[in-house]
């Protein structure tokens, strides 16, 4: 059991050096994949090991960040949902405004410049809501990759906007039949390909998921959105925000928002999980707040499993946070106390999607609505002269079917 | 002795390649499935690798894969395949081996695991999603419960990780013949016979090879250069397609279809 103390006893030491060499956040983390997937994780983590410390990659990535992707994104103050809220200075960090509409393509970037310094020419994916799907797609056409990308078969129909986008970039989208057909199933799908196709392609992860050296790597390619926020922040209202909230699937902008902000103890960090439309098993995909550890895709951390060990089946309105497990830094986070892990509806975050599009101008991804629904939730009851900020983490255009067809209307 | 070191010395005396039948366990029911296993006994199988069914199987192809979601389907957990084991025990002494995800056995506690399922007559396992960097408390487990923990070795193992893998594994070594998931081939890996050679003259322990390997032929074909030969899916398919058949019917088909692979695995015509 952890104590209190742990909470307490946390230095900055200790979250600049996890993980360790073997990849472990505490006990979270590790590398639990077939033999045959095993050396291609060290190849991986020597090159990126090699090029995180070489100056000209660094040059490239921040090179295409600011001229493809955009960056920095704007820290936009939300004064018609801070008057409505009537609670803190609200400020949404506009991931959405992206090349592709997400934080996704953080990270895809990165990994694509890394699989051409590794001489792959294949790219893989899974995804879920398609955003990543879509984001690899596209640094997959802007450096000439091969690129094939796993999608269960019911994001397929939930997020047909994001299929066809794929495939105007030139991805081949290969429908997932198994299991629940959404994102666990994509995974399966894909780590069962690069079983197959290690030797000449590399798999492009979409989260802070998956085996040693993933979760370390992707979170590495998306600390920008938290760098860039502390910079913002201190420039409008000079000083640090007193709270961040951002929702969390497999945690890769919330753990981007906040690890730049991991060391400064007063600033409140919460992660917003699905909690679906109820508390039983396959009503929602509350990793951290309802799972508990294990092993799934390669890395111990918190899951959804029943006693024996077998994934739940779970379920989120948003197809991007419908995934029965979590990033092993966040389970790590969650177990030390620096971060407050909590879950809104699939109707909160409805909701919340209605009161941005209309207050602000901004229609939210569904994922990033979660992150809104707990603001609206807890904003009235924050003092005025606080600032909180939320990672609007993408775009709600390619949820538009979706919301249409759950609150009854035709398009 | 433990019963797969016991099998491998005397089928090496006999000068005899091993067959291993993997089987997923309680497939198509617990009863049928301990038959089964008493009859491949009889018929010249000399251990028995039970897959326990996972939810999400990384390694397996589709035929694997559909055997766990049967079985899971009909409610079979891990205390259920241990029941099945006991009834086999009350009839066969065949060495078994689990294939086993890692996500099941820290579930159920990996020190609590390897002692249950010993003491039910479990010989050994193997844990695919574990590599042996991580497993150090189970090796340690497993040597004082004389369990033996099977390891693997893939064609894209560097010589680094084989000197590592070579030392750990005990009962025997599990070649995996093709870069990629479980399933019939039409042809065997054309660097296999290298691989395997060189893989035998870094270690004492017996080598046997699955993954691919699904007619008599290929069977042949690694047994004359592996100590044990592994077919999975096209047997768990066999039982798949006779599996609404009287349990009799199912135990004959499956037998004379597996006495093929066997013959050609032990160059027997």
């Amino acid at each position: 059991m952890e104590t209190v103390s742990d909470k307490t006893n946390l230095n900055d030491q200790e979250i600049i050096e996890y993980p360790d060499k073997m990849g472990r956040f505490g006990k979270f983390g590790g590398k639990f994949v077939p033999e045959t997937l095993m050396p291609a994780l060290d190849e991986l983590e020597n090159a990126y090991l090699e090029a995180k410390d070489d100056p000209e990659f660094n040059r490239e990535f921040e090179y295409y960040l600011g001229e493809y992707v955009g960056r920095p994104s704007p820290l936009y103050f939300a004064e018609r949902l801070t008057k409505k809220l009537n609670g803190p200075k609200i400020y949404l960090k506009r991931e959405d405004l992206n090349h592709t509409g997400a934080h996704k393509i953080n990270n895809t970037i990165g990994q694509v410049l890394l699989a051409i310094r590794m001489g792959k020419k294949r790219i893989i994916a899974e995804t879920g809501a398609g955003q990543h799907g879509v984001a690899t797609a596209t640094a997959a056409a802007m450096f000439g990759l091969d690129c094939d990308v796993y999608m269960g078969e019911e994001d397929m129909r939930r997020q047909k906007l994001n299929v066809f986008r794929m495939r105007l970039l030139g991805t081949t989208v290969i429908p997932v039949k198994t299991g629940s057909r959404t994102l666990k199933d994509a995974t399966n799908e894909a780590l069962r390909d690069w079983m197959s196709s290690v030797r000449n392609t590399h798999y492009i992860i979409g989260s802070v998921v998956g085996p040693h050296p993933y979760p370390v790597m992707i979170r590495n390619f998306q600390k920008v959105i938290g760098e860039e926020t502390k910079v913002q922040l201190m420039k409008k209202e000079q000083r640090l925000p007193d709270c961040i909230i951002a929702c969390v699937g497999g945690g890769s902008n919330s753990i981007g928002i906040y690890y730049p902000f991991l060391k400064d103890k007063d600033v409140r960090l919460i992660g917003v999980e699905s909690g679906g439309f109820g508390d039983k098993v396959g009503e929602h995909a509350a990793t951290l707040s309802k799972g508990r550890p294990g092993v799934l895709h390669g890395s111990m951390s918190y899951v959804l499993q029943d006693g024996e060990g077998q994934t739940d089946i779970v379920h989120s309105i948003s197809a991007g946070l419908d995934y029965p497990g979590v990033g092993p830094e966040h389970s790590y986070l969650k177990d030390i106390g620096r971060v407050e892990y909590v879950s809104v509806t699939d109707d909160e975050a409805i909701k919340a999607f209605q009161v941005c599009a209309h207050s602000e101008g901004i229609i939210p991804a569904l994922e990033s609505s979660h992150a809104l629904a707990y603001l609206m939730k807890v904003g009235p009851t924050i003092d005025k002269d606080k600032v909180v900020v939320v990672c609007l983490s993408g775009t709600g255009d390619k949820d538009s079917f979706e919301v249409a067809r759950k609150t009854g209307q035709e398009i | 002795m433990n019963r797969i070191d016991k099998c491998f010395k005397e089928l090496k005396l006999r000068n005899e390649t091993g067959f291993i039948p993997f089987l997923t366990a309680c497939d198509p029911t617990p009863s049928a499935a301990a038959d089964i296993i008493v009859d491949l006994d009889k018929r010249g199988a000399d251990v028995i690798e039970l897959g326990f069914p996972y939810s999400d199987p990384i390694a397996d192809g589709p035929v694997i894969q559909a055997s766990y979601n049967r079985v899971l389907a009909n409610g079979i957990t891990t205390a259920t395949i241990f029941d099945m084991v006991k009834e086999v025990r009350k009839r066969s002494e065949i060495p078994i081996v689990a294939m086993v995800s890692y996500s099941i056995v820290y579930r159920y506690g990996y020190k609590k695991f390897i002692e249950a399922a010993q003491n039910i007559g479990i010989d050994g396992a193997t844990i695919p999603d574990l590599p042996v960097e991580e497993a150090d408390k189970i090796f340690d487990i497993a040597k004082k419960n004389d369990f033996k923990i099977v390891c693997f070795v893939a064609p894209t193992t560097t010589d680094n990780r084989l000197d590592i893998i070579t030392t750990r594994s005990e009962g025997f070594l599990y070649y995996i013949a093709v870069v990629g998931i479980t399933g019939t081939r039409k042809a065997l890996p054309e660097d296999l016979d290298e691989n395997i050679k060189k893989l035998k003259n870094r270690t004492q322990c017996p080598v046997a090879v699955g993954f691919g390997v699904s007619t008599p032929e290929q069977a042949n074909t690694v047994g004359k250069i592996a100590d044990g030969v592994i077919v999975g899916s096209a047997i768990v398919k066999e039982i798949e397609k006779n599996k609404d058949l009287p349990v009799n019917s199912l135990i004959n088909n499956l037998g004379s279809f597996t006495e093929k692979l066997i013959h050609g695995a032990k160059g027997q015509s």
